[in-house]
């Protein structure tokens, strides 16, 4: 009898350590919790997944020679596999001899017209959007990790005010749905958090794949203010904000979304 | 530089009912959207696709604009010899896309 009761007892003190356990564990969601079975397993299958067509395609651009360098990716960085795992975990960052943080289309770019000696590819382009998922999906599974470089943290401060400032028509910041509001439906979808997990994005909506950026001007459109330029830093500062935000997460990409 | 994937099992048992999933990477523009100079954009999509066991059709598929973009298309066979499957996918201006995949039956 005494037996019995010290292993209820023991089973109670199990379970309330385990209750606690979650209770201090990670309670941000990906949007990927909050999508149709259907859909998760259409992002998890690699054959299913239409933005593993842009991965694959951002594998055949990785090594074509461009512009007036004649040089492809793969001439300076080798296979992506390794030059390329955990890079899209960390960014935005200060590239070197710089004073601004990019973003990882924003990298692309820069290694296009300084060492391919290239024309910039336009924003939400085919090729940008195909490399840069190509490059995400070297870091697919990572904890995502913003770098420690301090010069960041002005820029990710500012990004922060952004997110908690109203804007638009409709007088909303970011934070109102995405904290406070998160989880509750709106016009009979859930609102996420928000936490960049897997961009680039294939969105269902957009039948193609998208960026982070042109997610926010999405956001932007919806609280109807009026949408900063591609190469504003505003979205930088956002990103750098988001990634903060998001420490930790596993990146999906290339992530589905409804 | 065609942007396919397929999903088909690479053996099967004789006899046994076998799922083959091709994805295809296509812009799909309907032809019913104007552009920025209100001009109509014109129709860009696939119109046929079929799937051949060793030469013999398997299955066909006629798509109209209200397809999804980059279609994914799913469907059975049964598997009856060894050989290739050949998927071939045509559309307006002159699009067209072949692709093989073996699959060994026992």
């Amino acid at each position: 009898m005494t037996g019995l009761r010290l292993a209820i007892g023991l089973a109670i003190v199990f379970a309330a350590s385990l209750a606690l356990a979650q209770g201090g564990a990670d309670k941000r969601r990906s949007g990927y919790r909050d999508m149709g079975e259907a859909l998760q397993k259409m992002q998890d299958d690699p054959t299913a997944n239409p933005g593993m067509l842009f991965v694959q395609l951002g594998g055949q651009l990785w090594t074509k020679k461009a512009g007036t360098a004649d040089k492809s990716c793969a001439d300076c960085h080798g296979s992506a596999g390794t030059s390329m795992k955990g890079v899209a975990a960390r960014y935005p960052a200060i590239p070197k001899g710089a004073d601004a943080p990019v973003d990882l289309e924003g990298r692309i770019e820069l290694c296009r017209t300084e060492n391919q000696k290239a024309e910039r590819l336009a924003p939400e382009s085919r090729e940008l959007l195909a490399l840069a998922a190509y490059v995400a999906y070297q870091s697919h599974g990572l904890p995502i990790a913003p770098p420690a470089d301090p010069r960041l943290a002005a820029f990710r401060d500012r990004g922060a005010e952004i997110y908690r400032m109203r804007q638009g028509q409709l007088n909303l910041s970011c934070a109102i749905c995405h904290d406070d509001n998160a989880g509750k439906k709106l016009a009979g979808v859930t609102i996420p958090e928000a936490h960049p997990t897997g961009y680039p994005i294939y969105r269902l909506e957009w039948q193609t794949l998208g960026s982070l950026k042109r997610r926010l001007r999405n956001c932007l459109v919806g609280i109807r203010a009026e949408a900063w330029t591609y190469d504003a830093p505003e979205y930088v500062a956002l990103e750098l904000f988001l990634m903060d935000r998001a420490k930790g997460m596993t990146l999906e990409s290339p992530a589905v979304r409804p | 530089m065609a942007n396919v994937l397929i999903n088909a099992p690479k053996t099967a048992k004789r006899g046994a009912i076998v799922e083959i999933k091709a994805l295809i990477l296509h812009p799909m523009e309907t032809g019913f959207r104007p552009g920025t100079m209100g001009k109509m954009i014109p129709r860009n999509i696939i119109e046929h696709f079929t799937a051949t066991w060793n030469g013999a059709e398997i299955f066909r598929m006629e798509m109209s604009p209200a397809i999804a973009a980059n279609p994914f298309v799913s469907f059975f066979a049964v598997a009856t010899e060894s050989g290739t499957i050949g998927f071939r996918w045509t559309g307006d201006e002159g699009f067209l896309v072949e692709e093989q995949v073996a699959i060994a039956v026992e």
